[in-house]
């Protein structure tokens, strides 16, 4: 019994984690480059809706995901050309960019799903696939860990990917110096506006990830609900993580346990009103961000507007 | 020094025009730098020496006028221009990334990789090379934040030589090193000349012009006063060629007549931001007409004792009495409310809201009071007539209460903080690094505005690294070591060396 709930619990934890990691990591490059981006949570709605919706139609999980990607790269554009280009406050287009994703996926499911706020359900067999199933024997301890979705590898690998790029690469060297010194960096013959649309565009591509790698895994359709601040979850996660890819990661995993124990409680029996119980993770985003944000430092220049001479 | 050879040219800039609107910077300026050689440009603040080596280094485009390169005709469009032309700069403020090491900053945007890997190993063994080569000393694994001044300095050095610079622009080097460091960096110009590499330094400190420099071009309000060769010239000389007018360096003053004691400070403890003890049983006296210097190398509690003086820091124990009164423990108005003012060392982030007009600068610690507000409303006409009086009367150009104080130069944004103490006719002025980054004339003014504080019977408390500039203005001498008062002595007639001596932690008998 108690094998099984811990088994439940770390597996669980796994599953709700994933998103939180595709979308903190989208963060992580573009703040590294010295781009604020709160409009991921706009994003991974968007990237919700179109995982699910291109996922329906294509009878295939992988390109409605891969599609969330591309759709998330663009609004990761939009939000570069602002803040870039045309430096606009960094704030104020993310805000724009978290009303205009949701906005615009209900619009378009409205479109295509006969004026519903949710799209059809994926079959089981079209969602993202579980590689491992049928490894352990069924229901085993480590069956219940480690049987994912391959979103949940794959985001695992993409934290090490871009821990890789962002340390033991010239262009994460040159990534990281936009966002501490662009002007240093600039004299050095960088072109910090290049780097930063680059990693903006990144942001987008790992948030439209986070938003599919719940509509067609952890869940098979996508609904108005379904994003509510994962997001900004991934946000804090990043700042709790010291805008680092590998600290992300373990922020999310707590943020994922916290989901985790939501969804256990009502199996012990103790009895939790489940209205308290759901705020768990987002209690747990407010007391993290209040004790460690005054003591993490972000890269120097994120969030300032550069502008070249 | 002599490294020069003078049948080859390595700069050439022949009637550089630089006009920014109807601003003319640059008056038609000829350089000529000789391969090897340590060329100064020395002028004023504002007087175009920048101006005219960003126009050599590709950041500004001249309004007329030719650049060579070795003989070459160049047209600098952008820094990439320059440094291909072997062409590198050391800005005044440093262009170095915080969190990064030091090899990390040097190959930036020239590293070392494979198919976009970095390989550090070569750009360390590669870095350690040009460093052991020119005598610039780094640990190449250090982050930036944690070494010091001077080794982010041979840092930007290092970044230049990396890219293969030939000519090195350095501009204002010595303004943010100790004397230690400055003959530091002077042992490297010497290594670097006698590799063949050429010099453009940028000063208007003269004692280093004739310590390190062979020729010496002043510029004065965009035009080109002279290039002299500096051996036959005498400090004086370059100092009035640049100003345009007879400079004092001795100041003039009288003996000083004390009085009663203003300022005492007993046994005082304060620590630092890491929580370190950094003033350790300080005590010292200052009486009304009288101007104590405090000599020290920095980081031996200089600031901590100012932060602690004027209520931006806990004191950990001790007594300061101001006219009798301790003011330990009070906040900043507290102090200032004792007759106690502040010229801080950074004027421009504790001495200035950069982002303000001179007015609101003015009375930025008295606008509670009336006649400058009225039931919380800030009474403007009466700001700014006050305001005016005294930018005529302090000479702060421009002469508008209006203009942005972040527009102002170093010395005429000095003036304003000058102004701003002087007129809250203070007991006790406490003048921290007075005269950082100014030029020699603006120096002579801070000089004479202290010592005139001292003769209508006011206490001063001067606080430098400069030791000419602690030994010249002062009445008597206190050095600082490791947080105490370890000697003091008489200003008048005092040896630099005992001084210096005392400064390193040496003994003073």
């Amino acid at each position: 019994m108690l094998l099984e709930s811990i088994a439940f619990l770390l597996g669980t934890t796994l599953m709700y984690a994933t998103p939180l990691i595709y979308t903190s990591l989208g963060g992580t490059i573009s703040e590294n480059s010295g781009v604020v981006n709160i409009g991921l949570e706009g994003i991974m709605f968007m990237g919700a809706f179109i995982g699910a919706a291109i996922g329906y139609y294509t009878h295939s999980g992988w390109i409605g995901f891969l599609a969330a990607g591309v759709v998330g790269g663009l609004f990761g554009l939009l939000h570069a050309v602002a803040c870039i280009s045309f430096t606009a406050d960094q704030v104020v287009s993310g805000i724009a960019i978290n009303f205009l994703g949701p906005g615009f996926a209900l619009l378009l499911s409205r479109l295509m799903f006969d004026g519903a706020a949710m799209t059809l359900p994926l079959p089981l067999d079209e969602k993202i696939s579980r590689p491992l199933n049928g490894l352990f024997p069924q229901n085993s301890f480590f069956d219940v860990i480690l049987n994912r979705y391959s979103t949940v590898y794959l985001a695992f690998f993409l934290v090490l990917v871009v821990w890789f790029v962002l340390y033991k690469t010239k262009l994460g060297l040159r990534i990281r110096s936009v966002g501490e010194h662009p002007e240093a960096a600039a004299t050095l013959g960088i072109d910090v506006y290049k780097i930063r649309y680059m990693s903006v565009i990144a942001s987008g591509v790992f948030a439209g990830f986070g938003g599919a790698a719940v509509s067609v895994a952890i869940v098979s359709q996508f609904r108005i609900t379904l994003i509510s601040g994962q997001g900004f979850i991934a946000l804090a996660a990043m700042i709790f993580g010291k805008w680092k890819p590998q600290g992300a990661m373990w922020a999310c995993l707590l943020f994922g346990f916290a989901q985790a124990i939501v969804v256990f409680m009502p199996r012990t029996g103790i009895e939790v009103s489940s209205q308290l119980l759901s705020m768990l993770p987002y209690i747990l985003t407010l007391i993290l961000l209040v004790v460690f944000v005054g003591k993490s430092v972000a890269p120097s220049a994120d969030g300032k507007i550069y502008e070249k001479n | 020094m002599n490294n020069y050879d003078f049948d080859q040219i390595a700069v050439e800039m022949k009637g550089i025009t630089q006009k920014f609107g109807s601003l003319v910077a640059n008056d038609n300026i000829d350089l000529t730098v000789h391969k090897g050689e340590v060329h100064a440009l020395l002028g004023e603040n504002g007087a175009g020496k920048t101006t005219l080596v960003n126009s050599l280094y590709g950041l500004y485009h001249p309004t007329s006028g030719d650049i060579f390169i070795n003989g070459e005709k160049v047209v600098m469009d952008t820094p990439n221009v320059a440094i291909g032309h072997g062409i590198g700069m050391v800005h005044q403020h440093f262009m170095l990334i915080k969190p990064f090491t030091v090899v990390e900053n040097i190959i930036l945007g020239k590293e070392t990789h494979k198919h976009g890997v970095l390989d550090m190993e070569r750009a360390t063994k590669e870095v350690m090379e040009l460093s052991e080569r020119y005598g610039l000393t780094i640990d190449p694994t250090a982050c930036i934040q944690d070494i010091t001044v001077g080794m982010q300095q041979r840092v930007e050095i290092l970044k230049t030589l990396y890219r293969g610079a030939d000519i090195l622009i350095l501009d204002e080097p010595t303004a943010v090193l100790t004397p230690q460091e400055i003959l530091d960096l002077i042992k490297i110009i010497n290594n670097l000349t006698d590799q063949g590499k050429t010099i453009i330094i940028i000063t208007h400190k003269l004692k280093e012009i004739k310590d390190v420099a062979d020729f010496c071009t002043i510029i004065r309000r965009g035009k080109k006063i002279d290039t002299v060769k500096v051996a036959d010239v005498s400090e004086s000389d370059l100092a009035s060629m640049m100003v345009g007018r007879e400079v004092s360096f001795k100041v003039d003053k009288e003996e000083s007549e004390p009085g009663d004691i203003v300022l005492e400070v007993n046994d005082l403890h304060v620590k630092d931001n890491r929580d370190i003890p950094a003033v350790e049983g300080l005590s010292l006296k200052v009486r009304r007409g009288e101007i104590l210097g405090i000599a020290g190398v920095d980081g031996n509690g200089q600031n901590e004792l100012v932060d602690a003086l004027t209520g931006i820091r806990k004191a950990e124990s001790g007594e300061v009495l101001v006219n009798g009164n301790n003011i330990l423990g009070l906040n900043p108005r507290g102090i200032l409310d004792h007759k106690v003012s502040t010229i801080p060392q950074d004027r421009q982030k504790r001495g200035l809201v950069l982002e303000y007009s001179i007015a609101e600068n003015i009375i930025i610690e008295n606008y509670k009071k009336a006649p400058f507000s009225r039931k919380g409303w800030l009474n403007f006409p009466a700001i700014r007539e006050y305001a005016r009086k005294l930018v005529k009367e302090f000479d702060v150009r421009p002469d508008d209460e209006n203009y942005i104080s972040g527009s102002l130069s170093g010395g005429n944004q000095q003036k304003v903080i000058i102004a701003r103490e002087i007129s809250n006719n203070p007991d006790l002025l406490i003048a921290v690094q007075p005269t950082r980054g100014l030029d020699v004339g603006a120096i002579e003014y801070v000089h004479k505005a202290l010592v005139a504080q001292r003769d209508k019977g006011k206490a001063v408390l001067l606080i430098s690294l400069e030791l000419d500039e602690v030994i010249n203005v002062s009445d008597r001498i206190g050095v600082i070591y490791e947080g105490k008062i370890v000697g003091e002595v008489k200003a008048e007639g005092a040896d630099e060396n005992e001084i210096g001596l005392m400064m390193a932690g040496g003994s003073n008998s």
